[in-house]
């Protein structure tokens, strides 16, 4: 397998609740090697919290076995921490798509403004910091007068 | 065939044998503190304040869970057993958890009329969770390079933890009436416990002496340095001296208030122990 075999199959693991994003979208593989057939792929958890990361590792173990590994092992590291920034353009785009606002990316003093996923306007509140998962927190956009949810920003220095 | 070496392939999982005993005891606080924590702040679940606290206050647990999990992991890399293990089948007297932190959360039992004290678990929480923050900066320059890392990944989370705590600290504090009396008690009902948390243990000067964390002392002043500011904005005294009312946890001391979450919690796992959770 080549390397680029491999990250084509991590491209078709979905966040199991955002299906519109990969893996590779989120900025959660950080290494992939091969040596001979077998591909061990290294992984940041988003919240260490997280429920999904076990599914997550069952889904990567089949689709890069799919693409012809013959052993896949899949670890997820304590270091670095992943932060909101990892999430690439495309990423923060099919976020849009699914409804989600993405994270803003400097964490500007005090609060953060979030751009509504479905008009753009920058009139939105914040209803909860908390959300259905650890990543994301609800907000209502005033001028479309639509509740959506946005990634919190997750970043390293505060 | 494209090939890369892999940079993480060596786990570090020894320590110098001198001071793995410190670092073991540094390791079980730190996990059973998460742990017994976010037990109670799960029993929450359906009985906060609004739907908006529920979702809030069962992400915080979770987190904080995973927090733990992190903990236990290190230990289980250590070979102190596996990690679902000592999370779950470990007695009371092996706990290392401040006794502030096992305390029910009031009257009552979860079935059966919780009267549950809100005031309490919001003063509670937000005292740990500063607590909490000043030890992680601290474990970021940990000599235990596996605790460092797993130090600054929980740093990143803990912030929000912080700012919801923050909030329901100062808005319910300020609040007229029996909100501010209600807080007022609970201050002074955690600051009687406090001191637990705060407190390192017997091994703590080995702890401080094999560079795993900072001296007790200088995380007590750093604690109550970045506690203190809102005790300014809600206009109230400082809640001097802390203390260990109902025991010192790091020294196995615990309340009957450990034993039954243990029960409970444990209860899946005593009836299943090879479930595969």
């Amino acid at each position: 397998m080549t390397n680029e075999e491999v990250w084509k199959a991590l491209e078709t693991v979905k966040d199991p609740e955002i299906h519109s994003i990969s893996i590779v979208d989120l900025g959660m593989v950080e290494q992939v090697d091969i040596r001979d057939e077998a591909v061990s792929v290294c992984l940041l958890p988003t919240f260490l919290g997280c429920p999904a990361l076990d599914i997550i590792r069952t889904r990567v173990e089949k689709a890069v076995k799919q693409a012809g590994a013959l052993a896949v092992t899949v670890e997820f590291l304590r270091h670095p921490p992943w932060t909101s920034d990892r999430i690439s353009e495309a990423g923060r785009e099919r976020l849009k798509q699914f409804g989600i606002a993405p994270p803003p990316r400097q964490m500007p003093s005090g609060a953060w403004q979030v751009e509504c996923p479905y008009c753009g306007a920058v009139r939105t509140v914040m209803e909860n910091l908390f959300g259905p998962t650890a990543c994301r927190s609800i907000f209502y956009c005033k001028q479309c007068k639509n509740p959506f949810e946005a990634m919190k920003p997750v970043l390293i220095s505060r | 065939m494209e090939r890369r070496d892999s940079a993480m392939s060596e786990k570090p999982i020894h320590f110098h044998p001198d001071g793995q005993e410190a670092l073991v005891e540094l390791l079980f606080q730190l996990a059973d503190d998460d742990f017994l924590l976010a037990y109670r702040g799960s029993e929450w679940l359906g009985l906060a304040p609004h739907i908006e606290e529920d979702i809030a206050f069962s992400s915080i647990s979770q987190d904080t869970m995973g927090h733990a999990a992190m903990y236990y992991q290190l230990l289980e890399d250590l070979g102190c057993g596996s990690a679902d293990e000592l999370a779950h089948a470990r007695p009371a007297s092996a706990r290392r958890n401040a006794v502030l932190l096992e305390r029910a959360n009031g009257p009552g039992h979860y079935l059966r009329e919780p009267r549950y004290d809100w005031a309490f678990t919001v003063v509670r929480h937000y005292f740990y969770t500063q607590a909490k923050r000043v030890r992680l900066e601290s474990l970021t320059k940990s000599s235990y390079a596996p605790l460092a890392e797993v130090a600054a990944k929980i740093q990143v989370e803990l912030h929000y933890h912080l700012l919801h705590w923050h909030t329901w600290f100062v808005q319910l504090t300020n609040a007229p009436l029996e909100a501010r009396t209600r807080m007022t008690k609970a201050i002074q009902d955690v600051a009687a416990d406090f001191a637990g948390v705060l407190t390192l243990g017997a091994k703590g000067t080995d702890m401080v002496q094999w560079g795993l964390i900072d001296e007790e002392k200088v995380l007590t002043e750093t604690t109550i340095a970045a506690l203190a500011p809102a005790f300014t904005e809600v206009g109230l005294e400082w809640p001097m001296p802390f203390g260990m009312k109902h025991g010192n946890g790091r020294n196995g001391e615990h309340t009957p208030d450990l034993d039954e979450a243990l029960a409970t919690l444990s209860e899946v796992y005593r009836a299943v122990p090879h479930a595969i959770w």
